[in-house]
C-alpha cells in the first residue's frame, strides 16, 4: 500500500464538486508539485490529506489510517502530515519559539524545556536561531513562513503539505523559503507541493500533476511534462505562471 | 427651599451602605454573568444545530424583555410557577447573573470568532484536539478582544442595579430614594447619589483602561 492513497476521492461544497472520483498514489520519498488553474481544487486535495476538508465520497487513506476513522485517527494523521499554509497563520501572541514548541508540548507531550530546546533546533535548520524571540509581527514574511515550516516539521511528520508557500512573499523573499524547501527535499522528506514555481518542479519534484476541474489532468516527471506539456491546457497554463 | 450642600456629608455613611450593596450585587451578579456567557457564548459558537439554538433562545429571551420585568419574574412569579421562593438580594444577583450573561455570551461569541480561521487550522494541523486549540490559541486572543466590550457591560449592569429599587433592595438608589423620603433635599440627595455611581464606574474605567493597555491588542 502506498504511503497517500486516494481512492475514488470524491468532495462536494454543497452542490459544486470539487475532487471527482480521484485516484491518486503517493509513496515515502516523492516530491509531487501540484499545479493548475484557480479553482481546479489544489487546495482542496491537499486539505483533504489532513482532514481539514471532510471528503464526501471514496476514502483517503494516510498511512494505513483512514481519514474518515474518527476524530482520534484524524489527529494521528494530522501528526504525520504537517502542513504550511500561504497566509502563514503563526500564533501572534506567540514568539518563534512558542510557536515551534507548542505542537511538541500540546501534542506530543514534550517537556517544556525539552521543547525549547528542539524549537531552538529547529529554527537554526531554517536559518533563524536568532530570531528565537521574536513575535511573528516583528518577523518579515519570509522569516514568517519559515517559522511555519519549522513549526510544522517540529511534530516530526512523515510528510509535508504545502499550499502556495511563496503566493504571498515579495519576490525577494521567495527563495530563502524555496532554499529551505529544496534542502528538506534533499533530505528525503515526502512533500506535496502546490505552488507556480516551477524552477522548484524542475529541480527536486519527482513528480508533477496538473489538475482541473477537480480531476488529474496530467501526472508525469517534472521535467518531461513541463518542457512538453502532453496536454494544450496545461501548456496554456504554464505559458501564464512563467 | 434653599439649596444646602452642607447637609450632605451626614449622610455618607449610609450612601455607603447602599453603595456596598450596589457593589456586592454586582461583583456576584458579573461573576455568574461571566461563567454564563462562556458557556452560552461558546455553545452559540461552536455547538451544533440544537445547542447552538438552545443558547440563542435564551439570549434572544432575555434580550428582548426589560430587566426589570426579569427581577420582577423571578422575585414575584417563580414562586408562584415552579414554588421557588427567593429573597430580593438573590433576585437581584439572579438577575444581574442572568441578564449580563446573555449579553456577554454575544461579546464572546463575536470575540472568538473574529480570531481568524487560519489560527484555528494552523493548529489543528499541528494535531491538537480542537478544545486545545480554544484554550491555548484562539481562547487567549479572544480575551484580547474581549476586554473592551466586556467593560463596557460591567458598566451597564452596574446601574441596572438601581433598577432593583422595584423589589426594595436597598442599594444606592434606593438609599438615596429613603432619605429623600425622609428630608424633601431632593438636589443635595440625588446629586450625592450621581457623584457615588461615577465614582463606582469611573474606576471601573480606570481598571479596564489599565488592563488594557498591559495587554497587547493582537
Ligand atoms: N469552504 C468552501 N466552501 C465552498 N466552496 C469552496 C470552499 N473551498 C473551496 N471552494 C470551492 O472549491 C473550488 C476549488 O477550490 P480550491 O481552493 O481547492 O482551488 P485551488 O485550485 O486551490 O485554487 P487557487 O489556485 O485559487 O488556490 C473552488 O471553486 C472554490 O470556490
Ligand atoms: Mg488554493
Amino acid at each position: 500500500m502506498s504511503f497517500i492513497e486516494f481512492r475514488k476521492t470524491l468532495k462536494k461544497f454543497g452542490e459544486l464538486t470539487v475532487l471527482q472520483d480521484v485516484d491518486l498514489s503517493i509513496d515515502q520519498g516523492e516530491v509531487v508539485v501540484l499545479v493548475g488553474p484557480s479553482g481546479s481544487g489544489k487546495s482542496t486535495l491537499l486539505r483533504c490529506i489532513n482532514g481539514l476538508e471532510t471528503i464526501s465520497g471514496g476514502d483517503l487513506i494516510v498511512d494505513g489510517l483512514s481519514v474518515k476513522g474518527g476524530n482520534r485517527q484524524l489527529r494521528e494523521i494530522r501528526q504525520e502530515a504537517g502542513m504550511v499554509f500561504q497566509q502563514f497563520n503563526l500564533f501572534p501572541q506567540m514568539t518563534a519559539l512558542q510557536n515551534v514548541a507548542l505542537g511538541p508540548r500540546k501534542v506530543r507531550g514534550v517537556a517544556k524545556a525539552e521543547a525549547m530546546r528542539q524549537a531552538e533546533d529547529m529554527l537554526a535548520k531554517v536559518g533563524l536561531s536568532d530570531k528565537g524571540g521574536h513575535y511573528p509581527s516583528e518577523l518579515s514574511g519570509g522569516q514568517q513562513q519559515r517559522v511555519a515550516i519549522a513549526r510544522a516539521l517540529a511534530v516530526k511528520p512523515k510528510v509535508m503539505l504545502f499550499d502556495e508557500p511563496t503566493s504571498a512573499l515579495d519576490p525577494e523573499l521567495k527563495q530563502e523559503v524555496l532554499n529551505v524547501m529544496l534542502q528538506l527535499a534533499k533530505e528525503g522528506m515526502t512533500m506535496v507541493v502546490v505552488t507556480h514555481e516551477m524552477s522548484f518542479a524542475k529541480q527536486v519534484g519527482t513528480r508533477l500533476i496538473f489538475m482541473e476541474h477537480g480531476k488529474i489532468a496530467v501526472d508525469g516527471n517534472p521535467r518531461d511534462v513541463i518542457d512538453n506539456p502532453p496536454n494544450p491546457r496545461m501548456k496554456d497554463f504554464l505559458s501564464h505562471v512563467e | 427651599m434653599q439649596v444646602d450642600w452642607s447637609i450632605i456629608p451626614g449622610f455618607i455613611p449610609q450612601l455607603i451602605e447602599g453603595a456596598k450593596v450596589t457593589i456586592y450585587i454586582t461583583v456576584l451578579g458579573l461573576i455568574g454573568g461571566i461563567i454564563i456567557g462562556l458557556i452560552a457564548g461558546l455553545m452559540r459558537a461552536y455547538g451544533g444545530k440544537i445547542i447552538n439554538a438552545i443558547a440563542f433562545t435564551y439570549i434572544e429571551l432575555i434580550r428582548g424583555t426589560p430587566i426589570v420585568v426579569q427581577v420582577m419574574f423571578l422575585y414575584f412569579a417563580l414562586p408562584v410557577l415552579a414554588n421557588i421562593r427567593i429573597d430580593p438580594m438573590s433576585a437581584a444577583i439572579l438577575a444581574i447573573m442572568v441578564n449580563a450573561g446573555a449579553y456577554i455570551a454575544e461579546i464572546v461569541r463575536g470575540a472568538f470568532l473574529s480570531i481568524s480561521k487560519g489560527l484555528t487550522e494552523a493548529g489543528l494541523a499541528i494535531g491538537m484536539p480542537h478544545w486545545k486549540v480554544l484554550v491555548y490559541i484562539v481562547g487567549p486572543l479572544a480575551f484580547r478582544r474581549l476586554i473592551p466590550p466586556l467593560g463596557n457591560q460591567f458598566i451597564v449592569s452596574l446601574k441596572d442595579t438601581s433598577l432593583f429599587i422595584v423589589i426594595g433592595v436597598g442599594e444606592l438608589t434606593r438609599t438615596g430614594q429613603e432619605i429623600m423620603a425622609a428630608n424633601f433635599r431632593a438636589v443635595e440627595i440625588w446629586t450625592a447619589v450621581a457623584i457615588c455611581y461615577l465614582i463606582l464606574t469611573g474606576t471601573m474605567t480606570i481598571a479596564l483602561r489599565f488592563i488594557e493597555k498591559r495587554m497587547r491588542i493582537l
